[in-house]
């Protein structure tokens, strides 16, 4: 059975259909990247996946007693909120030192227990984060942009990290990302998400799909070049930048 | 003992400094000081309510501004620029109740005593009444602690987490009706939102937890409301608008002195 999955989907946001009959199915151990332009409703995505938007019709499987590490895409903690980055991560359940303390080792930040969460950098903070969310050892990590803000160097060691706690913890991983490389480096599988899933699949797959070559192009800025080499680089170079696959 | 009435001024301040200070806490790292405004501002037409049906103040004050802000937290979940509106409702509140109050019949009202508090002529049933309702009011907050916070730094964390943030932000809502009811005698329905702020702003630099901000906005504000009764028998001023100033004082010490207690 899959850890978490969805049924027909269908997602409304003030009276705008975000997410239209979606079908995902997320399994053990697998690392899975959402793609997609903005506003294709991949923040969205995740958000019903953990419960904070309720489905306008279809539904959400969790596997049961599935334990969920969410890292939101942005976390601002008002300056005028005193929290050290052990209080962050004892809320809201309180977890034993030692807990506290793995979590932050495994998230690559074990010497930061004390520190005021508003001193951090970027990539602290994130990495904060992802300690936070691996706290109750979860079954599956959903990450949505987890390296907004950061830059190349930082987000490359981020998703390093991710790939590290994974071997170790044996979760999946489902992420949003706008690191094309990465995505196809890293992924076992993408899911192009415009409104709706326009192609999904290894990320070879996805790479030549032309729903995914519609909304990204065939150079991807070079990213893709680095892994995909010329064998995939087609001549054609009407940039359609309508939907996925023509649907809407 | 409480036959004295500058005991039960004292007292009935304390209660409400303490009441005050874990909610205004929440009102400073939510930014919602417009929806301590409109709270505390509605309280003057549930005043006004109270008076022509003939009702006890604090019923009809803690109905009206449990609705106020109710209305308050519903506007704030949608997705719109609120700031305006906020602004909108805790003036129009304001205005709204002062007519109320004037339109009523033959009844000559002290608007002064509802608008700057009347500390000194607190009886015992008002002290009961006072520290009743901070007693709830704190219980409210200690219970839901940790889920609260949680909800204020992100709500789909807090979502996550299992907890259900609209729940939270309405024990917060009737958290701050009640807080208002209570500190209507004291310091009037002009100044309630400040003693929410000042003190918890004056606690900040002072604090590495949100606990430790609580317990120094308590002990802040307590200085603030001995400090300006005392004040206010000192320079024959009134009593309310005294411990307010105080706090502001205290605020502007805190302030000073924060580079040194930054790390």
């Amino acid at each position: 059975m899959s850890l978490i999955s969805t049924q027909n989907l269908t997602l409304v946001l003030d009276g705008q259909t975000v997410l239209e009959n979606v079908n995902i199915a997320i399994e053990k151990g697998e690392i899975v990247t959402i793609v997609g332009p903005n506003g294709s409703g991949k923040s969205s995505l995740l958000r019903a996946l953990i419960g904070a938007l309720k489905p306008a019709s279809g539904s959400v499987t969790r596997a049961d007693g599935l334990r969920i590490g969410y890292v939101p895409q942005k976390l601002q903690i008002d300056a005028t909120l005193p929290l050290t980055v052990q209080g962050f991560l004892n809320l809201p359940h309180r977890h034993p030192r030692a807990v506290v303390n793995d979590a932050l080792h495994k998230a690559g930040v074990g010497d930061l227990a004390k520190r005021q969460m508003a001193d951090l950098s970027g990539g602290q903070f994130q990495r904060v984060l992802l300690a936070r969310a691996l706290l109750n050892a979860p079954d599956i990590l959903i990450l949505d942009e987890a390296t907004q803000g950061l830059d190349q160097p930082g987000a490359a060691a981020f998703y390093r990290q991710i790939e590290e706690v994974r071997r170790e913890m044996g979760c999946a991983v489902l992420m949003v990302s706008h690191d094309l490389h990465v995505v196809m480096a890293a992924s076992d599988r993408v899911l192009c998400l415009n409104g709706h899933v326009c192609c999904e699949g290894t990320p070879e797959i996805v790479a030549d799909a032309p729903e995914y070559r519609a909304l990204f192009g065939t150079g991807t800025q070079g990213a893709l070049a680095l892994y995909r080499h010329e064998h995939t680089h087609s001549h054609d170079h009407t940039h359609d930048h309508s939907n996925c696959d023509g649907a809407h | 003992m409480l036959d004295d009435f500058v005991l039960r001024a004292a007292l009935a301040g304390v209660g409400v400094a303490l009441a005050a200070a874990p909610l205004g806490c929440f009102v400073v790292w939510r930014r919602m000081a417009y929806f301590g405004d409109a709270t505390s501002h509605a309280a003057l037409l549930g005043v006004a309510l109270a008076l022509s049906l003939d009702l006890p103040i604090f019923g009809g004050v803690l109905v009206v501004a449990l609705a106020m802000a109710l209305i308050v937290a519903g506007l704030n979940g949608r997705n719109v620029s609120t700031d305006a509106l906020l602004g909108v409702l805790a003036h129009g509140a304001l205005a709204i109740g002062l007519v109320a109050v004037s339109l009523l019949p033959n009844q000559r009202v002290d608007l002064s005593a509802y608008l700057f508090g009347e500390i000194l002529a607190v009886t015992k049933g008002d002290l009961a009444v006072i520290w009743g309702g901070a007693a709830v009011s704190i219980a409210l907050l200690v219970w839901r602690w940790q889920a609260l916070l949680s909800a204020t730094l992100n709500p789909d964390l807090a979502t996550a987490s299992g907890l259900n943030p609209k729940r939270e932000q309405l024990i917060l809502t009737l958290a701050l009706a009640l807080t208002v009811a209570v500190a209507l005698k004291v310091v009037g329905a002009l100044l309630i939102a400040a003693m929410l702020i000042i003190p918890a702003a004056a606690a900040r630099p002072f604090s590495r937890t949100p606990e430790t901000m609580a317990i120094m906005a308590a002990i802040i504000g307590m200085i603030a409301t001995l400090g300006g009764l005392a004040a206010s028998f000192a320079f024959d001023t009134p009593t309310g608008p005294s411990m307010v100033s105080v706090a502001a004082l205290l605020f502007a010490l805190s302030a000073g002195l924060a580079p040194v207690f930054r790390r």
